[in-house]
């Protein structure tokens, strides 16, 4: 059964079309990547998933239930997690207070709160940092606090925006290593827009391509990096010199 | 016992016993200092918690002042029914102003400039409201004041220092309270970032009409002591937009979205304002202005050296 399905949905701003009768669907239990040039309409589909916009046309299910037009704290509320690409730590508070905000979505109190907390900070490898102000971080670290805190949450399905951007091979691999675990441990479906292929390649068990707002080829990451029109997206048409 | 509660500790003691240490005069200081640090831990509710700018702040002192000073001019209605009243008719208009903003999105400077136009146009309306007196004010009659009636709160200087404190001390416990609870973190969040709150589930739009409210009641609070402790009021006066900045300029010098900055930015505005007027007679300098003019340079040091409030860097040096 798909946990989330996106059907035909679009999205104009103005003049462009960011997003144009795209469709795709996420089985429970996978990881998925979607991957495309920059200004494909990643991020838009992200936003209007999570509840950021409502799309122009098309819907969007999860679990079955359309959530199309809901905003995005009732979104998080259905069980979908998200971390933003341009990284949004509440700066002025600890690390494990960022995480806390996100734990008390299903804590009864601050104290239930704080020892769920507690545990993700660990699992991030934040543990020595979590009593640090938010703005003292690193921006990889700043990246684990966005899974952290998007995770906190207890989602169902996970969206990672760019998660691995900026962060060295072994750190990136950690990362990789993390989300199988959670995966494989705790269920949780992801889906990943990535530039780092080494990841993508590593996680994703369905990649979808986007370009120019369109889903332009999907399929196994082996089918997808040879197929044509994904090489001309991304490097060009052949031409003769 | 941590070095924090220790000094809570010794500052409660300091001021309960204050009354059997100074005279009137100091008292009457000390009362006012209070009634600062206890409506600026009110405007701290919204501002430095949940990041909500109010600069009309007098609007819920004089909503108050005046909906419980004229069920006791009119009807006899002592303060402890008026309060209700009071807080009841300050929660909706903070909800009304709150629902307004947050609905269609006005934020920082507009959602500030909302909160003076209605702290405006309700000094002028009550300008205009025979009922309470018009711009002639309304005068409730004072009684002699020797002994603690407490039912129609009259009584010496004295009652009026310690209904203050218990306010204050209120206030404290409770914003210590909000803060370590599910509201201090979701309206921490907002003011840090409200996008990124949203998306961990936060309902935005409720959490800061939440603030809005708590405040709005706190403040209302404030002024029913406002109306029995001067028992006269002039819209001219407390609807007046300076009215609104004597209140943030208590936890703005103190320390925004600190528990002490409020109380210690009273304390340091007040004594500094008595400090100069005395330090001027004593040299004899009576020009107008200056004593302005003193206080403003203080201010822009205080901003200028510690833009955090001086609590944090007391707090930093004293490790508390």
């Amino acid at each position: 059964m798909s946990l989330l399905e996106v059907r035909s949905v679009s999205k104009h701003f103005r003049g462009l079309r960011a997003v144009n009768n795209a469709s795709f669907r996420i089985a429970e239990g996978e990881i998925n990547a979607l991957i495309g040039p920059n200004g494909a309409g990643k991020t838009t589909i992200f936003n209007m998933i999570a509840g950021v916009y409502a799309p122009d046309a098309g819907e969007i299910l999860f679990a079955g239930r359309p959530i199309h037009g809901l905003r995005p704290d009732q979104v998080c509320a259905a069980g979908i997690g998200r971390t933003f690409q341009i990284v949004k730590p509440f700066a002025g508070l600890s690390v494990l207070d960022n995480v806390m905000v996100g734990a008390l979505l299903r804590s009864r109190n601050a104290a239930d709160a704080r020892r769920l907390a507690r545990g993700i900070v660990d699992r991030l490898g934040l543990g020595p940092k979590r009593e640090l102000p938010a703005s003292s971080l690193t921006l990889p670290d700043r990246k684990r606090l966005e899974v952290a805190r998007a995770l906190a949450t207890r989602p169902k399905l996970l969206l990672l925006d760019e998660v691995m951007a900026g962060l060295r091979p072994t750190e990136c691999d950690q990362m990789v290593a993390l989300f199988r675990e959670l995966n494989r441990a705790d269920g949780t479906t992801i889906l990943l827009i990535e530039h780092v292929m080494r990841a993508v390649m590593a996680l994703a068990r369905h990649i979808g391509v986007l370009h120019h707002g369109e889903v332009i080829a999907r399929g196994t990451p082996e089918q997808v990096v040879r197929d044509p029109a994904v090489l001309e997206c991304y490097l060009g048409e052949e031409t003769e010199v | 016992m941590n070095r924090r509660s220790i000094a809570l500790a010794v500052l409660g003691a300091i001021l309960i016993a204050l009354p059997f240490m100074v005279g009137n005069y100091a008292l009457s200081v000390a009362t006012l200092i209070l009634y600062f640090a206890y409506t600026g831990q009110a405007w701290n509710v919204m501002m430095g918690f949940a990041g909500q700018l109010s600069l009309g702040h007098a609007l819920y002192v004089g909503v108050g002042a005046y909906a419980a000073g004229a069920l006791f001019f009119y009807y006899g209605i002592g303060p402890w029914a008026g309060l209700w009243l009071a807080i009841a008719l300050c929660v909706a208009l903070g909800l009304v102003i709150g629902f307004l903003a947050f609905r269609f999105g006005i934020s920082g400077v507009y959602f500030a400039l909302l909160t003076i136009a209605f702290a405006e146009f309700t000094r002028i309306g009550f300008d205009h409201f025979g009922w309470t007196g018009g711009p002639g004010g309304m005068f409730l009659r004072v009684a002699q004041r020797d002994t603690w009636d407490l039912a129609n709160f009259r009584g010496p200087p004295l009652m009026y220092y310690y209904a203050m404190l218990a306010l204050t001390a209120g206030a404290f416990a409770l914003c210590a309270w909000l803060l370590r609870s599910r509201a201090g973190y979701y309206w921490q969040a907002i003011r840090e970032d409200e996008e990124a709150a949203r998306a961990l589930g936060i309902n935005a739009f409720r959490w800061k009409l939440l603030a809005v409210a708590i405040s709005a009641a706190m403040t209302a609070v404030a002024g029913v002591f406002f109306a029995f402790y001067y028992n006269n009021l002039f819209p001219e006066q407390i609807f007046h937009i300076s009215r609104s900045i004597e209140i943030i300029l208590g936890p703005v010098i103190g320390g925004v979205g600190t528990l002490f900055g409020p109380l210690l930015g009273a304390a340091v505005l007040t004594l500094l304002s008595d400090g100069i007027t005395e330090a001027l007679a004593a040299f004899g300098l009576d020009i107008p202005g200056v004593k302005q003019v003193f206080y403003g340079l203080v201010l822009l040091g205080v901003v200028m050296f510690l833009p955090h409030g001086i609590w944090p860097a007391i707090a930093r040096r004293l490790r508390l």
